[in-house]
């Protein structure tokens, strides 16, 4: 994984100091309010419901068991032993006390980390799937080109003040795990004819208050451009991104009152003055970030091992999480682990201190000392023997780690809701909770099979529930708690905006009309048919008519 | 007279902004007094402001296209960036533009909500004269330009970017 050198450490040191001295000034009266707003967003630093909220940048979700330790401690020493992770793969802290965060961040610099740009209208966190590098249906290994693309919008002087919050994804695989689709930017690694390697570029999607799928400004960036090409679509947005309205100053509104065709030819023109120029990469260049994420002293191991095929014979339970929290590895004999923190009774995302400490020794002891956050709120054990998953999920188990519910209903990927959160309508935990136990048999939750939940407690949809194929989204209605589903979303290759089937429901009424929702589709299914791709052919009316059906 | 900094010092200085009233007219300029007149005065009349003993210069608001001033930036002797609030970020582009693809060698100025924390990128972006906002220190602003010692970009200051030369230098 990167490692800082010299300047990368002075950077984010002479950060903290930066905001240590501007957190002093607002104290002291000399920085207004609506000063150090921008200030300290731009630093991670939210005024929550009931204390600042800090949130920690974990670029494109890659940790290192020192980081994980650092912030177990800082969770202790800070906070109320826990934390909770994001949907951009970050983590936030709920409880800092505001004159103490330049000391978190203090804390974090000493093992690499910061808050930078992980809130305010500016480059947020680069984002991409959760096993890249490790993944078998792997292209091309991201992780080079989100360093890349880190270093490049860290602090960058053009675009410190953007007109909105902008967030870019790369994938690099088949498969899209990293919901480039609903980005800003989403870059996709292809090959042209020539077998080059370069960048799908897709621009303007984005979830919140106007779900866009995003469209494809360029086909095929060869690789070398990327800074260029990025500097180009940031200047057009950031010259004539509207600023007047804060719910259409995003990127996707721009794209749509331009027409993609217009914005793409803005965006050429741009670059052509930019093309070529100091910032294109040269191989060498390239080289320099790859050579942290070389593959680690994999051992040569066959697939399958019988100390492991025996254990998923013997133990029904350890089959039923091999098949559901485990990935296949593009190394035979290994396995990535994707460590479940959507434990019913325990709000999705959260993880102690205790479990932080914990995983970090098992990334030590049965990997490499590296984990992942996916953008589904899960922790993941990149690279573990099979041998090694019998152990590994036993421990699991004794820290709450092991519910086998991996792409199932109760995985759902969940926003704090307001609970905590100063933006919600609606709170999002007890609902999440009250489904989880709705669904907790294990039979019938995997008969259910693979179903992406997602819950976002107001329409800014951090809890990205327009690409959940359900998805909850909390409304407010004369000061109550109402909650309105939605289906037929879904992330991925065949991203698509879930549509609501009709009037919200009270709190108390979710969980039946999730369990109608499932009748219709035990009763509808095709054989092998998923849930998504049930409600793609029969449509939202049988469920309507199911879920909205006067009492006989 | 006022206080402005300029290539790194507090330095005096007599320019006048042309600004519009609220009912958006323009005050009547003394011909020898040196004038900042918005993009728009200036197109409409350039040939009035030349023809004035005084010195006139010109700024952009943040929605301003620069192109629009390229043919005159060789003879203008300043030209200045309005920043109406500072968390508008347009005239960042700007400053580069000015800069980058106009090649404008003059004195560029940030006008309006500008104070310390912003001088760093203001400077790295091509800005090299500051109006600090009334009410914010400008003797401590000074600090402004040292806040961060490096950077990762190709800056109009320093255009080969960090990842260049950290390759070079191994």
């Amino acid at each position: 994984m990167y490692r800082y050198d010299e300047v990368d450490h002075r950077i984010v040191r002479e950060r903290v100091e930066q905001f240590r001295d501007q957190t002093q000034r607002f104290l002291a009266g000399q920085l207004s309010e609506d000063e150090f707003r921008p200030l300290r967003l731009m630093n991670g630093l939210y005024v929550q419901r009931h204390a600042p909220m800090l949130r920690v940048a974990i670029p494109y979700g890659h940790l290192a068991s020192r980081q994980l330790r650092k912030l177990a401690h800082i969770a202790r020493q800070y906070d109320k032993s826990y934390a909770h992770l994001t949907t951009r793969q970050n983590i936030q802290f709920n409880w800092p006390e505001l004159a103490r965060v330049p000391d978190i961040l203090a804390e974090l610099a000493e093992v690499e980390m910061h808050a930078i740009q992980t809130s305010g209208n500016c480059v947020r966190n680069t984002t991409t799937d959760a096993f890249a590098g490790v993944a078998q249906d792997e292209l091309l290994d991201p992780r080079a080109y989100c360093e890349i693309i880190r270093q490049w919008s860290t602090l960058h002087p053009e675009f410190a003040f953007l007109p909105r919050k902008f967030k870019i994804a790369v994938s690099g695989s088949v498969e899209d795990r990293a919901a480039t689709q609903v980005h800003d930017i989403g870059l996709h690694v292809v090959r042209n004819e020539a077998g080059e390697v370069g960048f799908k570029v897709i621009v303007g999607g984005g979830l919140g208050r106007t779900p866009i799928v995003g469209e494809v400004v360029k086909s095929f960036l060869p690789t070398r451009h990327l800074l260029t090409y990025l500097d180009a679509v940031l200047r057009v947005y950031n010259r004539f991104g509207r600023r007047d309205n804060k719910y259409k100053a995003r990127i996707k509104i721009l794209v749509k009152a331009m027409t993609v065709e217009a914005f793409a030819a803005k965006v050429e023109d741009e670059w052509l003055h930019l093309k070529n120029g100091p910032s294109t990469l040269r191989d060498v260049d390239v080289a320099h970030y790859a050579a942290f994420f070389i593959d680690p002293d994999y051992e040569q191991l066959s697939a399958n091992p019988p100390e492991f095929s025996s254990k998923l014979a013997e133990e029904p339970a350890f089959a039923r999480w091999v098949e559901r929290n485990t990935r296949l590895h593009k190394r035979a004999g290994y396995r990535s682990v994707v460590l479940s923190l959507k434990k019913t009774g325990v709000p999705p995302g959260d993880i102690s201190a205790e479990q932080m400490d914990a995983a970090a020794d098992w990334a030590d002891r049965f990997g490499y000392g590296e984990l992942r956050v996916a953008h589904e709120q899960n922790l993941i054990l990149p690279d573990v023997r099979e041998r090694d998953l019998y152990e590994v999920w036993q421990l699991a188990k004794s820290q709450g780690f092991a519910t086998p519910n991996i792409g199932l209903l109760t995985d759902i990927i969940c926003c704090p809701g307001g609970d905590f959160c100063s933006l919600a309508n609606a709170r999002s935990i007890p609902v999440a909770e009250a489904i989880q136990t709705r669904f907790e048999d294990l039979d019938y939750l995997f008969d259910l099979g693979d179903i992406d939940c997602n819950f976002s407690g107001c329409m800014n949809a951090c809890g990205h529930h327009h690409i959940g194929n359900i998805g909850i989204l909390g409304v407010d209605k004369n000061g109550e708690e109402w909650y309105q589903i939605t289906l037929g979303g879904s992330q991925g290759s065949h991203t698509t905006i879930g549509k609501v089937i009709g009037p919200s429901f009270a709190q108390a009424d979710v969980p039946l009309a999730f369990e109608k929702i499932m009748t219709v589709y035990l009763e509808q299914r095709a054989t092998g048919e998923r849930f998504i791709e049930t409600v793609r052919r029969i449509g939202l009316d049988p469920f309507k008519e199911r879920v909205y059906a006067k009492h006989h | 007279m006022q206080s402005i900094i300029k290539d790194g010092q507090i330095v005096q200085d007599s320019w006048q902004i042309l600004r519009a009233d609220a009912e958006g007219q323009y005050p009547a300029v003394a011909a020898d007094v040196d004038v900042i007149v918005p993009l728009a005065q200036w197109l409409a009349d350039k040939a009035v402001w030349q023809a004035r003993s005084g010195k006139t210069a010109v700024w952009l608001s943040p929605a301003d296209d620069p192109q629009l001033l390229a043919a005159d930036l060789a003879a203008l002797p300043l030209v200045a960036v309005d920043f109406p609030a500072f968390t508008d970020g347009r005239g960042y582009s700007l400053g580069r533009l000015l800069r980058e693809r106009y090649s404008y060698a003059g004195e560029l100025r940030a006008l309006g909500d500008v104070w310390v924390d912003l001088l760093h990128y203001l400077w790295q972006v091509g800005f090299n004269a500051f109006e600090i906002k009334d009410g914010k220190a400008i003797d401590t602003a000074l600090s402004g330009y040292d806040t961060f010692t490096e950077r990762y970009q190709s800056t109009h200051r320093e255009p080969v970017p960090l990842f260049r030369r950290r390759v070079t230098s191994l």
